[in-house]
């Protein structure tokens, strides 16, 4: 009997999106030729395709309440798999061993459009990494990162423009120029809460685009800046393939250095300041953590990181201008933080690789990557609302506390 | 003398006319946030959809050769049936599983969906801007003053004024918007006093969706012409005024939406068209330092 109750309900789905998609999917307009084009197949696929998925998408509603549940109930079930690996040496030592060696062996063994699809992944590793510092660690939703990761590119394109300055000296001062405009931008709004910090560093983040675009006298304005040189080793230039495989090493390194940064902050005294702010301010400030500085210290550290990814943009693509400073790139940065798992490094770097690696491999679907990667967003928070790798809080456990609680009851 | 003043009446009204749309899509906004503190970012993208219908609609009536303004209404209308239920529908899919989850992860699936309708319009239409055709006439007694305000401008006012008296009706005086005021104010008390909250939480998505297809009709008919990329903008700026407002205040969004559009008018007028959007973040982020829960907003005060 409830076969037929489900059938119903699917069929009344399928109906419902029939007419729902039914002036944008089969109806298209020519105003030019006055023509109407009506494309009525695609009326049956959607049906079928609707009819078939609602059984799916119950089915998993259903599987994932059966989870709460449990969770409910006490029974945690197994570790999740991110964790077990971590726990047991056995497989994290060979696997880091693993992974060492695919990095070292991946620009000689693939093709340099691979290498450089990879370094754009990188780039986003460090991005995502730093922006999880603020939005993972410290709770402060920032729609506007993208504009320190636009500082740090024209602080090396402009620097090296005017005053020929190379990209080891520039990293640094990428990096510092980030933190300052991290501080800078940052005190003024950290007094706002939730959705009005999100808008506010939204038009920062616009704000700094536009300027870039329209002040031409001093980015270029929108034809942007190009012959950016490559980072150079002790003042040796390198042929264009040569040098791919220096900028992916020396990103390699950054990645590993701020992998290291970001997981000894996370457990120092300001991570974990950081993560007691996300969950209670009052109860924070109460214990004495200086609100302000501690959440300002992860606006600015978050916003070095940015800057420093920046220069190494600029360096990698040789070519910058306003167009690759978006509201979506922060979107996208935010979404790598929140796809991987909020506040988890591995979560992160996951994250990046999926979102980078996924669309370039998805070419072959090029018209429907974009479509794709929405539904897939949609269906991970709907299905996985912690992300790929749900961050685990350490917890200190009371061996044999529960057994004298019991004797209470 | 007389042409400074006229000039200054053109932007005046201009930045109403902005205002007023701005306002049709921020109540959405605002409603939306009042109810379940999400910011819907696929909002834009109803108000998108709506433009689209009602391009489809108006063309085909018009090649059928109808009377145009009975083009207009019909096409509006059916705009907002279409708009409601995509707003239905969206949530349905996108928030509704996400109630009780952490409001980042709805976040993302609200810009998830965002993306998936701007390609969806885009892959199943076009991506070139498409021609709306010009439906409301001009009428003959704003003659004399068409170099100020031009008839669209004039039907943008007047419904907008419309649609605002009816929204505060339908909030201030019935049953539905009764319960909606107690569903912003606490969910779980407004539960308990027997508000089925799933419900509100519809018809909060199909009213807010509705006025933006009104918007969405307005704008295309006033500009002139429509793509699958004018949701996002729009979005953004009618999220901005009704931040600016204060978030979760209906008379906030309107008077928000009003504020930007005249800041946007004049600041172009008389100043420099390049910086018209830093000008009107820079305003935001002003306005948010000084009073940061908006212009209307309630000051939220904490109890431990």
């Amino acid at each position: 009997m409830i076969k037929i109750d489900e059938i119903k309900k699917s069929f009344f789905v399928s109906l419902w999106f029939m007419f729902l998609t039914f002036p944008i999917m089969v109806i298209r307009v020519n105003t030019i030729e006055n023509v109407v084009e009506w494309r009525w197949e695609r009326m049956f696929f959607i049906g079928v395709g609707i009819f078939i998925l609602s059984f799916v998408w119950r089915y998993l509603i259903k599987r994932k309440e059966l989870g709460i549940k449990k969770a409910e109930a006490g029974d945690i079930g197994k570790v999740p798999l991110g964790q077990r690996i971590f726990e047991e040496r056995r497989i994290y030592i060979p696997a880091l061993i693993a992974v060492a060696v695919f990095i070292i062996v991946f620009p000689f063994t693939f093709s340099m459009y691979q290498t450089t699809i990879m370094l754009t992944a990188l780039i986003y590793i460090m991005c995502g990494l730093g922006l999880n510092i603020v939005v993972g660690l410290a709770g402060l939703l920032d729609l506007g990162y993208v504009a320190f990761y636009a500082v740090g590119a024209y602080s090396y394109a402009l620097l090296n423009y005017h005053f020929g300055v190379s990209f080891w000296f520039a990293l640094p001062i990428g990096a510092s120029i980030g933190f300052f405009f991290g501080i800078l931008l940052g005190y003024p709004v950290l007094r706002l809460r939730g959705d009005y910090l999100a808008i506010v560093t939204l038009g920062f983040g616009e704000i700094i685009r536009l300027i870039l675009e329209n002040w031409n006298e001093f980015s270029f304005g929108p034809s942007g800046i190009a012959n950016i040189p490559r980072p150079g080793f002790f003042g040796i230039q390198f042929s264009l393939h040569s040098a791919t495989i220096y900028i992916y090493f020396v990103m390699i390194a950054l990645v590993i250095f701020t992998i290291f940064v970001v997981s000894r902050l996370q457990n120092s005294r300001l991570g974990r300041a950081w993560i007691a702010l996300r969950e209670d301010e009052v109860a924070c400030q109460a214990m004495g953590i200086d609100k302000t500085k501690t959440k300002l210290t992860a606006f600015a550290l978050g916003a070095t990181w940015a800057g420093m990814a920046g220069v190494l943009f600029a360096a990698k693509t040789t070519f910058i201008n306003p167009a690759s400073f978006t509201l979506w790139e922060s979107i996208f940065f935010l979404c790598v933080v929140v796809l991987g798992g909020m506040g988890s490094v591995t979560g992160v770097i996951l994250g990046a690789l999926v979102l980078v690696l996924l669309p370039e491999y998805l070419r072959v679907f090029s018209e429907y990557r974009i479509l794709v990667f929405g539904a897939v967003l949609v269906i991970m928070m709907v299905f996985r609302p912690g992300g790929i790798i749900t961050n685990v809080r350490r917890t200190y456990k009371f061996e044999g506390l529960g057994e004298n609680n019991k004797n209470y009851h | 003398m007389l042409f400074i003043m006229d000039y200054f009446l053109e932007l005046l009204l201009g930045g109403l006319t902005r205002g007023s749309i701005y306002a049709l899509i921020a109540l959405g906004y605002t409603m939306v946030y009042g109810i379940i503190q999400l910011i819907n970012f696929a909002h834009g993208e109803i108000y998108m959809i709506g433009a689209f219908t009602a391009l489809i609609v108006a063309s085909i009536l018009t090649m059928l050769g109808w009377n145009h303004i009975a083009i207009i209404v019909i096409a509006a209308f059916i705009a907002v049936i279409y708009s409601s239920a995509y707003g239905y529908t969206v949530e349905k899919i996108a928030y509704k599983p996400l109630r009780h989850a952490p409001r980042l992860s709805a976040l993302i699936s609200a810009i998830g969906m965002s993306l998936f309708l701007q390609n969806y319009v885009l892959l199943a239409q076009t991506s070139d801007f498409l021609p709306f055709p010009s439906l409301i006439p001009d009428f003959e007694f704003l003659e004399p003053y068409a170099h100020i305000i031009r008839s669209t401008e004039i039907v943008i006012l007047v419904t907008t004024t419309i649609v605002m008296i009816l929204l505060t009706f339908l909030i201030k005086f019935t049953k539905i918007g009764k319960a909606m005021r107690a569903t912003a104010q606490d969910r779980n008390m407004a539960m308990l006093v027997g508000v089925d909250v799933n419900r509100v939480i519809s018809v909060t998505f199909i009213v807010g969706s509705a006025t933006a297809a009104l918007g969405g009709v307005l704008i295309a008919s006033h500009i002139g012409q429509i793509n699958f990329y004018i949701g996002f903008i729009a979005g953004i700026k009618a999220f901005v005024a009704a931040v600016l407002g204060g978030i979760g205040s209906i008379p906030g969004a309107v008077l928000g939406s009003l504020v930007l559009g005249w800041t946007e008018s004049f600041f172009t007028g008389y100043v420099s068209s390049d910086y018209e959007d830093v000008f009107a973040f820079l305003f935001l982020v002003f306005i948010l330092i000084f009073k940061p829960s908006g212009i209307m907003g309630r000051s939220e005060q904490e109890k431990v």
